[in-house]
């Protein structure tokens, strides 16, 4: 294969893990924004969320798709609804201290993780694709599923986009983020905010989880490299800088697949954080953002 | 005599709103100053600016002679200029005794146990604090903690003590035994305060500068501020 | 608070606690004695955790570097230059707080979520690292000390570091002097600033104190404990893995230090073996015995934010540093 044909492949191979990543890191990046919670236990929602969708799809029958589907629309809901939990008994009775709430966050982390452990146990598992309809190009076939999960995650953005700046919802959310004080004068359930805030960045980062398992297997411990990659994906973009976050999921998406071809993969993560934490040190508003608060 | 401190052409922007626009000022050594002016007018922006809280926009600001608008607080702080805040800060979980020991022992070369309680004995003594050293900050009263805060500004030797508004929330006896202990202070070092209270101000100021608008409007003695027409249009006939 | 009006009583629980540990050695079964001669070093670890934590107010969650920092300067250094035990362990130390120093001037820009963060990246670049040098560190698996290269010979003593009770000694004689030097620390007039600044950092600025200074200095004390902790592990237990520079054992300490309470200084070693304990027991009928690391660390935020020594202290004596 020549050098055009690769640079397509590896940009496809880069687009899907971008789309998977921007919607992890966008639930991270409205958790953060909203609340100004650090949740450490995002990576264990998306592992929640393939595990989950693993369970499901075993347990229907018939077409690969029907599981698939329904996998696709319950797991996430368990999984929000596990976060409103959360977030009612834990976050909400500290009061939303930044500090206490990032240690009670990798507390949960621990539960989710070791729970998953328990009952679904140290294997990973597959789900099957809905279809496996191959696309022909003129140098390869390519996964006709995963260039869906691009469209599905494009569509997905969109709609939280729209959402965020063009309904009620999305005005009651920002007007949270902007003043919580001002905001709860106002009449606006700041209580609540929070927790469909919460739930619903954990339901993004399981519906992520529920898109990768066909190509990715489930297992209890694949909560942790999405942590880190929303991690550097909201640092780059700016916290709570919804643009941002795209923008930096699709630069971090595309240049993984380009820098691990050249570099070993350890090599590759290690520059990467280093290089995330050096924007965190000198430029903490992000590269794309503009200045804090 | 040379003044112990200046500001030449000193400014402050915060965006577009001009906080503090081209101030020169002079406080000569041992003289109590006072700052008055209408809320808003710059007071605080400008002590902070000679403290170092906030770095200005631009001027320059002249201690003995030395430029030190480029110095971080902390060493315009160990050059003599402290810094009692307007809102209450003690240290609210640390003691009485342990807030004074801060700024003693920072005043001290050398480690001596024995010197570090003299100095936080005096200091609290002076401030009539002395009986609650062992009383954590957070519990001591309004009054009180405002005590504690000048004791700890005392606590520093300062050559200019800077007080932002030290007798606002003050009972009338505690604003009588405030203003003894302000004259006293000024015995070995330049006070300047920003104060609301007039009774306060006339009585203990040698000069008042009257601020307005990020603007020097008049300086004077207090005789000659009162006199002052354009004071009266600008701050004093508001008050009435 | 009161510390200063009761020394003597300090000193004297400080020393109550240092021979109660002592007489442990010759009263303990086997097990119980391996456990507790393991959980002293861990408690270096987590009173090096505790200056940063509790004392100056700053929450990093990338102490498992300076841990493993130590663990490698003195592993690396004993088994591929053959250095001896002495030179090894300072080895380990100076590792630590070169680290220190450099992580604590670029960490120190930031402050709180963003110093969490910060100190969590550069812990995860130090373990990648250890496995991107695999072929010194041998990564995940790790490497063990030979048992003939842990011995110590000073003139005609000889120490076996391979042996119990000299391994329980040792690691007392560490954990003693760490000890005593966190309470010489918190009486003394930098720590004093320290506490400040947890409080109320613009003050301290206010009173003439270069803050950043004061924490920077901090940082590196920090380090160079946790360094101790991780070059007396590798010595006394003689394997060295990645697996110390992993996220977890940078949460560890915070545990166990929160669980303790923080700002005490008996509060890491009562925390560490509490916990060790748990997980002891625990482990024993589930694999899953993190859940009650997760568990634990909720309960604590939720509902005893000060931890074992602190409720003592907040409650009943009020002496306790």
């Amino acid at each position: 294969m020549s050098f055009g044909p690769h640079l397509l492949l590896a940009t496809l191979e880069g687009l899907v893990t971008s789309a998977v990543l921007a919607l992890t890191a966008l639930g991270l990046s409205l958790v953060f924004g909203v609340m100004r919670v650090v949740n450490v236990a995002h990576g264990e929602f998306f592992m929640l969320g393939a595990v989950l969708a693993w369970w499901i799809a075993s347990l229907a029958t018939g077409h690969p798709a029907i599981g698939f589907l329904l996998a696709l629309v319950v797991s996430p809901l368990i999984v929000g609804a596990i976060a409103l939990v959360a977030e009612r008994l834990v976050l909400r009775r500290l009061d939303y201290n930044p500090e206490a709430t990032i240690v009670a966050t990798i507390g949960m982390l621990y539960i989710i993780q070791q729970l998953a452990l328990t009952f679904y146990g140290p294997e990973a598992r597959p789900v099957e694709a809905p279809f496996s309809y191959r696309i022909l190009f003129p140098w390869f076939g390519y996964s006709g599923y995963k260039l869906s999960v691009i469209a599905f995650s494009a569509i997905l953005l969109l709609a939280t986009w729209f959402v965020l700046t063009r309904t009620r919802i999305g005005l009651v959310m920002r007007a949270t983020q902007y003043d919580r004080e001002t905001a709860q004068a106002f009449g606006i359930p700041v209580g609540r905010v929070y927790a469909g805030v919460f739930a619903m960045g954990a339901m993004l980062a399981a519906i992520a989880a529920v898109l990768i398992v066909p190509i990715q297997q489930a297992h209890y411990l694949m909560g942790l490299d999405p942590l880190l990659l929303s991690f550097i994906v909201v640092i780059i973009g700016g916290l709570g800088s919804l643009r941002g976050t795209v923008v930096a999921a699709v630069l971090i998406g595309l240049s993984d697949g380009i820098i691990s071809v050249f570099f070993s993969p350890t090599l590759a993560k290690i520059i990467a954080t280093m290089i995330v934490a050096m924007v965190l040190v000198f430029r903490p508003q992000g590269l794309f953002g503009t200045a804090a608060r | 005599m040379t003044p112990l401190l200046t500001t030449r052409d000193l400014r402050k922007n915060y965006g577009g709103l001009r906080a503090v626009d081209g101030v020169d000022f002079a406080i000569m050594p041992g003289e109590i100053r006072a700052v008055i002016g209408p809320n808003g007018a710059g007071k605080t922006t400008f002590v902070s600016l000679i403290c170092g809280r906030v770095p200005p926009t631009s001027g320059q600001i002249v201690l003995d002679g030395n430029d030190i608008t480029d110095l971080p607080a902390h060493d315009r702080v160990r050059r003599g200029i402290a810094y009692t805040f307007q809102i209450t800060s003690v240290f609210s979980a640390l003691s009485a005794y342990d807030n004074v020991a801060l700024p003693v022992q920072r005043t001290l070369t050398g480690r001596s146990k024995g010197r570090l309680h003299a100095g936080v004995m005096s200091a609290l003594e002076r401030t009539g604090l002395a009986d609650r050293a062992d009383t954590t900050a957070g519990a001591l009263s309004y009054g009180h903690q405002r005590l504690l805060e000048v004791a700890m500004g005392l606590a520093l030797k300062p050559r200019l003590l800077i007080l932002d508004e030290p007798t606002q929330g003050l009972s009338d006896g505690e604003i009588e035994s405030f203003m003894q202990l302000a004259r006293e202070i000024a015995r070995d070092a330049t006070v300047l305060l920003i104060e609301h209270n007039m009774q306060v101000v006339m009585e203990l100021a040698d000069r008042i500068t009257v601020m307005n608008a990020g603007k020097i409007l008049a300086e004077g003695t207090p005789e000659q501020i009162r006199a002052n027409a354009e004071v009266q249009r600008a701050y004093l006939g508001t008050e009435a | 608070m009161n510390v200063r009006n009761s020394p003597k009583k300090v000193y004297l629980l400080h020393a109550a606690v240092i021979a109660g540990l002592f007489a442990l050695n010759f009263i303990l079964p086997e097990y119980h004695h391996g456990v507790l001669a393991r959980v002293m070093v861990l408690a270096v670890f987590a009173m090096g955790y505790n200056i940063l934590f509790g004392y100056s107010g700053l929450l990093s969650l990338g102490h498992a570097m300076f841990f493993s920092a130590g663990l490698y300067g003195a592993g690396l250094t004993v088994s591929h230059l053959g250095w001896g035990m002495a030179a090894g362990f300072a080895a380990g130390i100076v590792s630590g707080a070169l680290l220190a120093l450099v992580i604590g001037v670029l960490a120190l820009r930031t402050t709180g979520v963003a110093f969490m963060i910060v100190t969590m990246m550069f812990a995860q670049v130090f373990y990648l690292l250890t496995l991107y040098f695999a072929e010194w560190t041998r990564g995940d698996e790790g490497f063990v000390l030979a048992q003939q290269a842990r011995r110590i010979d000073l003139g005609d003593l000889h120490f076996n570091l391979t042996d119990p009770a000299t391994r329980y000694m040792a690691a007392l004689l560490l954990f003693s002097v760490v000890l005593l030097a966190t309470l010489a620390i918190v009486r003394s007039a930098h720590g004093r600033v320290l506490v400040a600044i947890r409080e109320n950092e613009e003050r301290t600025r206010m009173l003439g104190y270069d803050t950043f200074a004061n924490k920077l200095a901090a940082v590196v004390v920090s380090g160079v404990i946790c360094a101790a902790a991780g070059a007396a592990y590798a010595l006394l237990f003689g394997y060295i893995g990645s697996t110390f520079a992993t996220v977890q054992y940078s949460i560890l300490p915070l545990l166990w230090v929160l669980l303790g309470g923080a700002a005490t200084t008996l509060g890491p070693i009562v925390g560490t073996l509490f916990m060790f304990y748990v997980v002891d027991i625990t482990s024993g009928y589930t694999s899953a015995y993190l859940l009650i690391v997760g568990v634990a660390l909720i309960l604590l935020v939720l509902y005893f934010p000060k931890g074992i020594l602190g409720t003592v202290r907040e409650r009943w004596i009020r002496w306790l540093p």
